[in-house]
């Protein structure tokens, strides 16, 4: 039954409904429907709910219960979503699986609470200290941020690893007809790995910390990492193609922006440009595989983001490989227009445009 | 009657404490406490960055490495799901009281219902001896190297007042390990406070006092009679709130 629903209230219903039991975090906008819902939702599905001093406090409640084997998560935006890196290194180093969510607000600093995609670096290039990566998922609809958060949560414990949503003041703030999953329930006993109390798996206890120093030698650490990323890049890559097969031009975006470029490619087909569209739904591990395809074959590709500077325009540019050259169109704190973006585009063809 | 003597199983072995340390005999007493109280299999503990953390190598029970100071906010998700297991955190001062002040208050200010056990040393220990919250006035350390002065750094930092203050904590106490008396009552108080948890009262701490000779530079028994002298002058020993909480 689909019902109307505001972006932020869909994702937090669809965690509830995938089986999420446990939430902590703190206020801050446009984020802020997430704690609100889960304060009186959690509670009513039998979970626990803390509105916590900060959202350090928050990741690391988050941490404890899900270490302990709770579904858990947390969410936030911008300048709240930097406190949490510390929280998502470390969940990363003892593997333990969260979901985080970060419902992007303009700018550096305290920016604005306007739509923004200026997380983008620091979510998809691990954001915390160390050098780790781990899956992103990009919403880009009211019915995406129910569908990847609980997606979201299935990833985050095949891989033992934190993983974030990547949603927008935009798509959070919107409403939606949306489809919500049917209810989960978990055992919270369900992982051997996870903290209840020493057994006969563990007879002198379970020593649940950064995985390098127990678990592995030194170099079989550095090995064992890579093999999770390159299974993550290998098996996680989601993304949608909209008219890309015969596209002179192809857009590559997500999120909000995306929803803009879909009208482009529409607006600039009825007046007989081939434009196309990649729109990567995992923005890490990125949609390499939908490049390769068209790598050598489309005269560009033209990264559609709302950011200072091209942030995903980089790793388009890596994907193309050199292939096909690669534009970057950032608007900043505006929502892309179509009219702008197919200007863009015939300026590409035109060669007025630098490329990136 | 033959006198025998026993170790808890939950004691792994000889621990990585430094000589004349306060960690080990803490250590000793949560597996005493432990075991005693029949919670030896259902206890999860949520430990710290510093000295703390060889907390590792010597107790055999549920563990987790929590980032630096944020050990009571694990402890409190922990426990919030699974309320049925002895939850407790264990932290240095440096850690619960200056990196990690704000998940050590807001933990008893929101009653999470685990207990926080913080070692209190008065440095930073595994760094090397720096100042910690918990320095007294004049004593000397790496950061500190004339001595702590009022002008320059406050006044240590005395937890048990803070949280002496939040109506609704259901235990508190301070204990030390500088002698046989007072080793024996700090086990009385973490087991009331682990009582006090599984009688779901609500937050529950408790501060032990305890020598680190490495970083004081004094040998093990001189280290023992400063506690006995300044440190717990300043830090007055014995149960601060007992029956709080749900109870009270």
């Amino acid at each position: 039954m689909k019902q109307l629903m505001k972006g932020n209230h869909a994702l937090a219903e669809a965690a509830i409904r995938a089986g999420c039991r446990f939430f902590a975090g703190y206020p801050i906008t446009p984020q802020s429907e997430i704690l609100e819902y889960f304060s009186w939702r959690m509670p009513e599905a039998g979970g626990s709910f803390a509105q916590t001093s900060s959202e350090i406090e928050g990741i690391n409640q988050v941490l404890g219960a899900a270490a302990a084997g709770q579904r858990a998560i947390t969410s936030s935006s911008g300048p709240g979503f930097t406190l949490k890196q510390e929280g998502i290194s470390y969940m990363q180093s003892l593997e333990v699986p969260a979901v985080i969510v970060d419902v992007m607000r303009y700018g550096i600093g305290l920016g604005d609470i306007f739509y923004g995609q200026g997380d983008y670096f620091q979510a998809t290039k691990g954001g915390g200290h160390g050098g780790y990566l781990l899956p992103v998922y990009a919403p880009s609809s009211v019915q995406e941020n129910a569908d990847l958060v609980a997606l979201a949560f299935d990833t985050a414990e095949k891989y033992r690893s934190p993983v974030i949503v990547l949603s927008d003041a935009a798509i959070g703030q919107m409403c939606g007809s949306v489809e919500l999953p049917e209810m989960k329930e978990f055992d919270i006993d369900r992982f051997e790995w996870a903290l209840k109390g020493r057994d006969r798996h563990y007879p002198q206890g379970r020593t649940l910390t950064d995985r390098m120093y127990y678990d592995f030698g030194y170099d079989e650490y550095d090995k064992h990492e890579r093999d999770r990323y390159d299974a993550m890049k290998e098996n996680e890559q989601l993304w949608e193609e909209v008219q890309a097969e015969d596209a002179e031009v192809i857009l590559v975006s997500y999120g909000i922006s995306s929803r803009i470029c879909k009208e482009a490619v529409k607006a600039a087909r009825a007046e007989g440009l081939r434009l196309g569209l990649i729109r990567a739904i995992t923005v890490w591990p990125f949609p390499t595989k939908a490049f390769q395809k068209y790598n050598g074959k489309a005269s560009a590709y033209m990264t559609v983001e709302m950011s200072q500077m091209g942030q995903m325009a980089e790793d388009a540019f890596i994907a193309a490989h050199c292939q096909t050259p690669v534009y970057s169109m950032p608007t900043g704190r505006d929502v892309a227009d179509s009219e702008d973006i197919i200007a863009n585009v015939k300026d590409i063809l035109a060669g007025r445009k630098e490329a990136f | 009657m033959a006198m025998t003597k026993k170790i808890p199983d939950t004691i792994k072995g000889a621990n990585t404490f430094c000589p004349g340390c306060g960690h080990g005999v803490v250590v000793r007493l949560i597996a005493e406490a432990l075991e005693e109280l029949g919670h030896a299999d259902d206890a999860i503990c949520a430990v710290a960055v510093g000295c703390s953390c060889l907390v590792n190598v010597a107790l055999g029970i549920d563990k987790i490495g929590c980032p630096h100071g944020r050990a009571s906010a694990c402890a409190a998700g922990i426990k919030r799901v699974r309320p049925g297991n002895l939850v407790f955190s264990y932290q240095g001062d440096g850690d619960s009281l200056s990196i990690g002040l704000a998940e050590t208050v807001y933990s008893a200010q929101r009653n999470e219902k685990f207990t926080q056990i913080i070692v209190n040393n008065g440095v930073f220990g595994m760094t090397g001896g720096q100042a910690s919250p918990c320095t007294l006035i004049g004593q000397k350390t790496t950061t500190t190297v004339d001595g702590r002065s009022v002008n320059m750094s406050g006044v240590p930092l005395d937890i048990m007042k803070m949280f002496g203050q939040i109506e609704s904590v259901a235990y508190l106490a301070r204990g030390s390990v500088h002698d046989a008396q007072n080793i024996l009552n700090t086990k009385r108080y973490i087991k009331k406070a682990f009582e006090a948890q599984m009688a779901g009262a609500g937050f529950s701490c408790v501060e032990i006092l305890s020598p680190c000779p490495t970083n004081w530079h004094m040998e093990p028994v001189d280290s023992m009679e400063r506690i006995a002298g300044v440190v717990s002058a300043y830090y007055p020993i014995g149960e601060i709130v007992t029956g709080g909480g749900l109870n009270a």
